[in-house]
């Protein structure tokens, strides 16, 4: 039974593995927990999910499956057990359960509840309203609804068990990334150029070994500098308009970026690149970089690596005055060809599709500026533009 | 897996200074039974790091730190060799250059596994290291042994210690090193669960002050934009600070109409941008009247 529970975990993407389940079995053997629906989904949740992203998935297949098992339920005196008795399991399909609305917070709920014990008479089953079993009002047991109250248990009144998978409290952590920050930084990774600088602290067995020898066997320690990632970037990024779809992507990109490259420089520019760049958004009025400055700051070692949809209309890379935002004198074109020329070692990130590019002619175009060095922001087109950087 | 024997059948329950919630308590003792290291998870100032601690003290096990650092590599919790002080001393001609096991250096994990009795091993913010390190350590957390080639001998667990493993989330982690683990997310504390953690800190609390300080604290948490939402530890410094200051709780209190910046509300905010986003809030707010 508990093999059925696994498949539908692994269904439903949760990435679990074999050795994981049968340490749940062996938990469940050795007597970790009290025989219990609550301790049960916390041992089940421990041993299996490893990632909170996962815990709203988790408890959606936990309360799916186990919707019904429980009715292991000791009940107040004032409610008639007989109406609570599980006889009805209606199954709901996912546009009713979408269709139930809340009534509202818990309080709403249990001021509703003691209106119904007012008017309920009788034993009611499957239905909307009424108390029972089976059915999707949010009261009673083993039924339907997204924010019930389970009638039973503790002593004072009702307890308000909006239960935790219930609840889908970890549903804010649950994304599905194509890309995660460690697939990003292992792709990142191939960028590097490690060289010796700054002050010699790691000792030098070799160079040891030969001045000792040269020194009559006296020792003669000899130490060097550490190695360290050379690398330089020069990261210009396109932002707002049609890049507001890809900050996710982006800022992910980015953050990966900062902690991977320790000479990493970024910039910002709007669709194409132009006389100017800014380094804070939020400042991009009064703190504004020349481009020619730029070219002249960053020695021709740095990389250079465009973020940017490439979506715009042609002549805001063509024509001189094209720019959305400012009447700009000479061509995009000519400044992404000033940059081209000097830095030799450059690249441009897409998060666009890559099956869409042949439709757009502004993507086109850039793509002929760049000789073709255009790849999109996946895993593969990472790693192959790292590749073509560090060549 | 089978060859060291079992730890002693304690239970962890929480303790007089941490409050424990039941699923945190039973990821503890599921660790503790099946002998597998435990990854502790949670936004920052939850507890992650005092709870090896605690754990430690109510099981009345020794315990072992290890703090990673960006620089720190594997090999430095097994044992590290020594070459340059050897290299020295044989200059010297120190009779003790012979043997060497002189210059081995133990690590961590050397000495929990080699303790007389089971030690809780706490790998603190294993993320902080770099991304091949959960890797590099698999068999050792696995096996419970390693294999030092400087003196050929093998080093096993004579008790399997306690791991207890904590992340801030900054790289992820791989995946054959997370199966090996439970994991445990610490959830931001409710309300009630915050007040009894509070109660354990700060005993002479008013208790009208610390309802005010609550509600104001879960009001800024909730406040959206914040880089860093205040945690469980800033919010036990403010009470500290307020209880210094002998804070009366009718500043605290915030009606519909009166809206406040809580005093000392650098405690909670520490971030520059967060405080002057908060307070612009709580200025557009009082202009809206």
């Amino acid at each position: 039974m508990l093999i059925d529970f696994f498949s539908q975990l692994k269904k439903a993407k949760i990435p679990v593995s074999i050795l994981e389940f049968l340490t749940l079995l062996e938990a469940l053997k050795q007597g970790v927990i009290t025989p219990s629906i609550d301790a049960f989904y916390q041992l089940a949740r421990l041993t299996l999910v490893k990632d909170e992203q996962y815990f709203d998935r988790f408890d959606q297949v936990f309360g799916a499956y186990f919707q019904g098992i429980e009715n292991i339920i000791t009940l107040q005196p004032e409610i008639p057990l007989a109406w609570l008795e599980k006889q009805l399991q209606r199954v709901l399909t996912a546009e009713e359960k979408a269709a139930l609305q809340k009534l509202g917070g818990p309080e709403a709920l249990k001021k509703r509840l003691a209106e119904l014990m007012q008017e309920q008479k009788g034993r009611h089953e499957g239905g909307k309203k009424w108390l029972g079993t089976g059915g999707s009002s949010p009261f009673g047991n083993a039924g339907y609804h997204p924010e019930g109250i389970r009638l039973g248990g503790e002593s004072a009144g009702n307890r308000t068990a909006i239960k935790v998978w219930e609840a889908r409290e970890f549903k804010d952590y649950d994304s599905n990334l194509a890309l995660s920050s460690r697939n990003i930084k292992i792709a990142l990774r191939r960028l590097r150029r490690f060289a010796r600088t700054g002050s010699a602290l790691e000792f030098d067995l070799d160079k040891t070994i030969h001045s000792t020898a040269a020194n009559a066997g006296m020792l003669d320690i000899q130490m060097r500098p550490e190695r360290h990632n050379q690398v330089k970037v020069l990261l210009l990024m396109d932002v707002g308009g049609s890049m507001d779809d890809h900050v996710a992507r982006v800022a992910e990109l980015f953050s990966a970026a900062k902690s991977e490259f320790k000479h990493l420089e970024h910039y910002y520019f709007h669709n194409c690149v132009y006389e100017r760049l800014w380094q804070s958004n939020r400042r991009r009025r009064d703190q504004i970089s020349a481009t020619q400055d730029i070219i002249n700051t960053y020695s021709a070692d740095y990389k250079l690596i465009f973020v940017g949809d490439a979506t715009m209309s042609p002549y805001e890379i063509l024509s001189p005055g094209g720019s959305v935002e400012f009447d700009n004198r000479e061509s995009g074109a000519a400044w992404l060809k000033r940059l081209l020329n000097h830095f030799p070692h450059y690249a441009w990130l897409n998060p666009e599709p890559e099956a869409v590019w042949q439709y757009r002619q502004s993507i086109e175009m850039v793509q002929n500026l760049l000789q073709g060095k255009m790849y999109p922001v996946t895993l593969a087109g990472l790693e192959s533009a790292m590749r073509q950087l560090s060549k | 897996m089978k060859q060291t024997p079992p730890l002693s059948p304690s239970t962890f329950n929480g303790s007089s200074t941490y409050i424990a919630t039941a699923d945190l308590k039973l990821a503890v003792n599921a660790a503790l039974t099946l002998q597998r290291p435990l990854l502790i998870k949670g936004e920052p100032g939850t507890g992650k790091t005092m709870l090896a601690e605690e754990v430690a003290s109510a099981l009345k096990m020794p315990l072992l730190q290890w703090h990673i650092k960006s620089t720190t590599k594997a090999q430095q919790g097994l044992y590290e060799y020594d070459a340059v002080s050897r290299l020295r001393d044989s200059q010297l001609g120190d009779a003790k250059v012979n043997d060497i096991r002189n210059y081995i250096i133990k690590g961590v994990l050397w000495q929990a596994f080699e303790a007389e009795e089971p030690t809780v091993l706490l790998i603190d913010e294993i993320d902080k290291a770099d991304i091949e390190f959960p890797n590099d350590l698999l068999r050792e957390i696995d096996r419970m042994e390693f294999y030092v080639y400087e003196t050929r001998e093998l080093i096993r667990a004579k008790h399997r210690p306690l791991v207890i493993i904590t992340s801030n989330n900054e790289k992820e982690l791989p995946d054959a090193f997370l199966r090996r683990c439970f994991f445990h997310y610490i959830a931001f504390p409710d309300a009630a669960t915050m007040r009894s953690i509070v109660a354990v800190h700060h005993p002479n609390l008013q208790a009208d002050l610390l309802a005010a300080a609550l509600q104001s604290f879960y009001q800024i948490r909730s406040l959206p934009g914040l880089k860093k939402k205040p945690s469980t530890s800033e919010l036990i410094d403010w009470l500290k600070l307020l209880l210094a200051d002998g804070v009366s709780p009718a500043a605290l209190y915030q009606s519909e109409e009166n809206v406040l910046i809580p005093p000392l509300h650098g405690a909670l905010l520490k971030n520059e941008q967060d405080l002057q986003l908060f307070e612009r809030l709580v200025l557009m707010n009082r202009n809206h009247r």
